[in-house]
């Protein structure tokens, strides 16, 4: 009899843990959503800029055709790729990304587009979505490496493992300037 | 890991401080209120009241001290429209920290400063006079509106809240308790006259008002302390932390040190709010009673920082 109680007791309390380590999984795995959410909320902010810029540029720089479609491209691609999943749409976006920034270079070289009112409202807008989409990469990169790291150790990669809890993929930073960052000390 | 482990354990430290002055405030008046009581043979009946007075006092620095403070520094809230820019950095930095997007205010003042307030995250609000806005680029107003975010993070605002409108009430009740002092010893004298308790309850006044004129200056050297070097170090370490960018915050800084003009807004109750000194411009003369670390340090810190590794690029 005391076995049978014995033997009951071990089984709610592994119960009990595994409902722990499998609700702390949940709410790691919602947070990771959460981020990836707010980085989507920029690049659907970026999108919208675009064609407005494009429109912009084109009447001071219209012959930089090929610079403009590129980013027109990109941007379609970028739209497209929302659909395939985290790994196309991260892979579309960094193009996107690259093809403005070329653009927004190039456009320094034209004193009358930089003192129109408009495109300089559009550019504080684009730089301060780029720093939105970086800073949100940076949270979005934080968030899932914990819970990456969390469905891989033991004993939790066994509950990962039945209620299928898969990785994430983090957003890696092509770009080698963006790479470096200083080391912060106290 | 180690850094963010600083910070939490700032988080923790600031909580428990915030708790203890809640705690010193109440006491206090709880010392004055039996003072008062026993004047009129009635001690308890004074520290209840003074209980009472004390309770409303906390709840209201806690939920309203910040509008306070913005409306003692004349200070008015901004929507995205009046500065694209500004509100844009703000967004940004709350992104990288992780936190809520807080109110954000101008103060139209030439000089060059800035504040954060608030009880957490979650209701929190920066503050940047006119001066400033006009003279930084975007890089330092970056690296300026990090570093008062690091302080919404941090649960620094909670606690330098606290002890604003502490020092407020202390200066008020000082001024109270001396008019008190005056006005009953006029009457007390002629009570004294006709009648026996009055003289004890001008007497206990007198005690009350001086204890206050002692206490006031206390209380200012104790927020003097409130704003530790640790606190403007760590905010800054961890306004790099955020921008990746030292040499943002390192020339905003320079900027805000190389101006001579007052902030009038400022006062002794509120000046461990900004983010450098508004009050003394005495340079960089360092000593135990400063509200903040000298700025030549602090920018000495942040290229220290820039030089360990090349800076990423700057948005």
């Amino acid at each position: 009899m005391i076995g049978l109680w014995i033997a009951l007791g071990v089984v709610v309390l592994l119960a009990l843990i595994v409902a722990g380590m499998y609700n702390g999984l949940v709410v790691l795995r919602k947070q990771v959503d959460n981020a990836w959410a707010q980085i989507d909320v920029q690049l659907k902010r970026r999108h919208d800029l675009i064609p407005n810029l494009v429109e912009t540029v084109k009447g001071y720089a219209g012959h930089e055709k090929t610079l403009l479609e590129n980013v027109t491209k990109a941007r379609a691609r970028a739209m497209d790729a929302r659909s395939q999943g985290p790994g196309e749409q991260i892979q579309a976006e960094t193009a996107l990304g690259g093809a403005l920034r070329g653009l927004m270079v190039q456009m320094e070289a034209y004193p009358d587009l930089k003192a129109n009112q408009n495109f300089l409202a559009l550019q504080e807008e684009l730089s301060s979505t780029e720093n939105k989409i970086s800073f949100a990469r940076q949270h979005y990169n934080d968030i899932t490496t914990n819970y990456n790291t969390s469905t891989e150790l033991f004993p939790r990669n066994i509950i990962a493992g039945m209620f299928g809890f898969t990785p994430r993929k983090l957003w890696e930073i092509e770009d080698a300037a963006e790479r470096q960052a200083p080391q912060v000390k106290f | 890991m180690a850094v963010k482990q600083t910070y939490l354990d700032h988080i923790a430290h600031n909580r428990r401080v915030s708790v203890l002055l809640m705690f010193f405030m109440t006491a206090l008046l709880g010392v004055v209120g039996a003072a008062l009581g026993a004047a009129w043979e009635q001690p308890w009946a004074g520290v209840a009241a003074a209980v009472v007075v004390a309770g409303l006092l906390l709840l209201a620095s806690y939920y309203a001290g910040d509008s306070a403070i913005l409306a003692m520094s004349h200070a008015r809230e901004i929507e995205k429209k009046d500065h694209p820019q500004l509100f844009n950095v703000v967004e940004e930095l709350s992104i990288a920290a992780g936190l809520p997007m807080p109110k954000v205010y101008i103060i139209e003042e030439p000089a060059p400063n800035a504040f954060a307030t608030g009880r957490d995250p979650q209701h929190a609000s920066v503050a940047i006079t006119r001066g400033l806005l006009e003279k930084l680029n975007r890089e330092e107003l970056q690296g300026v509106m990090a570093h008062e975010m690091s302080h919404v993070r941090n649960y620094d605002i909670r606690y330098a809240m606290l002890m604003a409108v502490m020092a407020g009430a202390i200066v008020l009740l000082c001024d109270f308790f001396w008019r008190m002092a005056f006005y009953g010893g006029l009457g007390g004298r002629r009570r004294s006259s006709s009648g026996r308790g009055g003289g004890g309850a001008q007497a206990v006044l007198v005690v009350v008002a001086l204890l206050f004129a002692i206490l006031a200056p206390i209380v200012a050297t104790l927020i003097q302390l409130a704003v530790s070097r640790k606190r403007e170090y760590l905010a800054d370490a961890s306004a790099v932390e955020l921008t990746r960018y030292p040499e943002g915050l390192a020339s905003a800084l320079q900027k805000i040190a190389g101006d001579p003009t007052p902030l009038h807004a400022a006062s002794r109750a509120t000046q461990h709010l900004f983010i450098c000194n508004p009050v003394k411009k005495l340079g960089d003369r360092d000593s135990v009673f400063s509200t903040h670390p000298p700025i030549s340090e602090r920018i000495a810190r942040l290229r220290a920082l820039a030089s360990q590794s090349q800076p990423a690029t700057a948005g």
